[in-house]
């Protein structure tokens, strides 16, 4: 085990993938010299050299379309987008052709690409910068949709999306850049997609959280534990594939769900795992699932406003207590 | 539409104007970094270069030098509206002087004219001087859409690009210069007719896919 920031994680994964498989490449806005404006990409231009790190033009349509393309024959390319924001530019070319080419064609083509960028808030960066747009891609056939929220998570399920052989979009979170935390020093770890972590036990309710949230209800879990409500806190990590079956398991045991995320409310993931856990657990429900999400609003470049924008750790226990009838 | 052969090298025909351009991109990228000497050809209409992706295409290919050739086939309408109403220049192969990249018009309809152009095109990719742009002018004799009342032109327009037929220009060459005699082209033509009939007796005698298969390649299981 090594002490890792997740951009390190996310890093040095890159870096050994790359030492593994001659095929896999990256390219990108600003990711040679400067090595990312995050860092994820420090030092690979210099250890791979500029065929394999690819300054790009500020023009992400293109960049993605180049993805597949050179995917398509043969090559593994990792597409950094500065900002997932960004990828609303590229529409087409993930939405129509990255997400359809293998159905289209018969299943005679496949896309070993992954997207990755960052989103998010925390740094004031308005409202073409700070937003989640994860969930726009699971409403697509053919996209995986990653979500990673600690180091260790970053580095697993980071080594899996190189490996996997379908267009993934990878969404690492700005405000997680910096956390540290353990990853296993093997460079074969992974973590498989579509299998749920539960990373705080508990008995009378279900939180479901993303990215950051994930940090926070475990936070929110300890503090409420001193109140005699035990937490159970589960953090999807892939929204595409859904490991469902972990939280319809954790729902029939605790009665009760709390799902949060920073994307907005309506028609956020969070309606969807709301659904899911009404359509297979609704027996075993003890109060109607409550969802947290952004409102309804762009977000806002003050930071004051952008936190009253999203879901704060108040608006989690009010939640819990909610469920609790409390 | 939707065909492609992957194992031919065709990355698939596009149903979104433009789609394609920067998978052919993509397609020269791999060839450059495996250090093939594959060549990425990229077809689309005149239609498409009214398109953002056409251009940032070919800034990207030509910033990389990529072995790409981009050929456009300026068959005088979007659909129903003519190049005049829809495009700033009335030569595409202009739009390539802004990528600093070589930019060809050619007749469209002339076999020989476009083997020319193409070869140089193709020379060019393969010793790393970069992507081109050619235009080919042609036309389009069918309707856009089975049942297209086509008043956006008329029927002498039509008639007058018929007797350009590319086919019979180049049928006409290939006799005069004793390369092939007519009987050994009617042959050809009767056999490329059949395959094509075959092919769609195969299509049309095909049982419908089983419903069964419907979630089938979604997903490529690793």
């Amino acid at each position: 085990m090594s002490i890792k920031t997740y951009a390190q994680a996310i890093r040095d994964v890159i870096a050994e993938e790359m030492r593994r498989d001659e095929k896999v490449f990256i390219m990108g806005e600003d990711i040679a010299e400067l090595g990312g404006i995050f860092g994820c990409t420090r030092g690979l231009l210099e250890e791979f050299g500029e065929k394999r790190v690819r300054n790009t033009p500020i023009s992400e349509a293109a960049i993605v379309g180049a993805g597949i393309g050179a995917a398509c024959c043969g090559m593994r390319p990792i597409v950094e987008l500065m900002y997932m924001d960004f990828t609303y530019v590229a529409m087409d070319q993930i939405l129509n052709q990255a997400a359809k080419i293998r159905y289209m064609f018969g299943g005679k083509a496949k896309v070993p690409l992954v997207i990755r960028g960052q989103q998010g808030i925390g740094r004031g960066n308005a409202g073409q910068h700070s937003q989640s747009v994860e969930n726009i891609f699971t409403h697509i056939p053919g996209l995986k949709v990653v979500m990673p929220s600690s180091p260790a998570d970053a580095a697993g399920l980071l080594r899996t999306a190189i490996r996997d052989d379908n267009p993934i979009m990878f969404f690492e979170h700005k405000a997680l850049y910096s956390a540290k935390g353990e990853v296993p020093d093997d460079p074969e770890f992974s973590i498989p997609f579509g299998k749920a972590n539960i990373v705080k036990e508990g008995r009378d309710v279900t939180v479901i959280g993303t990215h950051r949230y994930v940090n926070i209800a475990k936070s929110v879990a300890e503090k409420l534990l001193k109140e005699g409500i035990d937490v159970e806190v589960i953090d999807p990590r892939t929204l595409i594939p859904f490991g469902k079956d972990t939280i319809i398991e954790s729902v029939k045991k605790t009665g009760r769900a709390v799902v949060v995320h920073e994307a907005h409310k309506i028609s956020g993931f969070g309606a969807e795992i709301a659904s899911v856990i009404s359509e297979e657990a609704f027996e075993y429900l003890d109060a109607p699932v409550k969802r947290l999400g952004a409102k309804h609003c762009t977000l806002p470049f003050n930071l004051g406003l952008e936190n009253a924008v999203i879901p704060q750790e108040d608006d989690i226990i009010q939640a819990i207590k909610s469920v609790l009838y409390q | 539409m939707h065909i492609a052969d992957f194992t031919k090298g065709n990355l698939g025909a596009n149903a979104i104007v433009g789609g394609g351009i920067p998978i052919a991109v993509g397609a020269g990228l791999a060839a450059s970094l495996q250090e093939t000497d594959q060549v990425a050809v990229s077809f689309f209409g005149d239609g498409a270069s009214n398109q953002g992706i056409f251009h940032e295409s070919l800034n990207l290919a030509a910033v990389w030098k990529l072995p790409v050739v981009f050929v456009c086939e300026n068959n005088g309408y979007g659909i129903s509206v003519p190049l005049r109403q829809s495009t700033s220049v009335s030569d595409i192969s202009v739009r390539a002087k802004a990528y600093d990249i070589p930019g060809f018009t050619v007749d469209g309809n002339d076999v020989l004219s476009i083997d020319e152009v193409v070869k140089d095109a193709i020379d060019r990719a393969r010793t790393g001087q970069g992507p081109t742009l050619i235009e080919c002018r042609t036309y389009r004799w069918m309707g856009h859409w089975i049942g297209d009342p086509q008043v956006y032109r008329t029927k002498e327009e039509v008639d007058e690009w018929k007797l350009k037929c590319p086919i019979k220009r180049f049928r006409e060459y290939l006799i005069s210069n004793d390369m092939f005699t007519a009987g050994e082209l009617d042959a050809m033509e009767e056999e490329a007719a059949r395959c094509v009939e075959e092919a769609g007796k195969f299509a049309m005698d095909s049982s419908e896919p089983d419903p069964a298969t419907v979630m089938d390649d979604v997903f490529f299981e690793n």
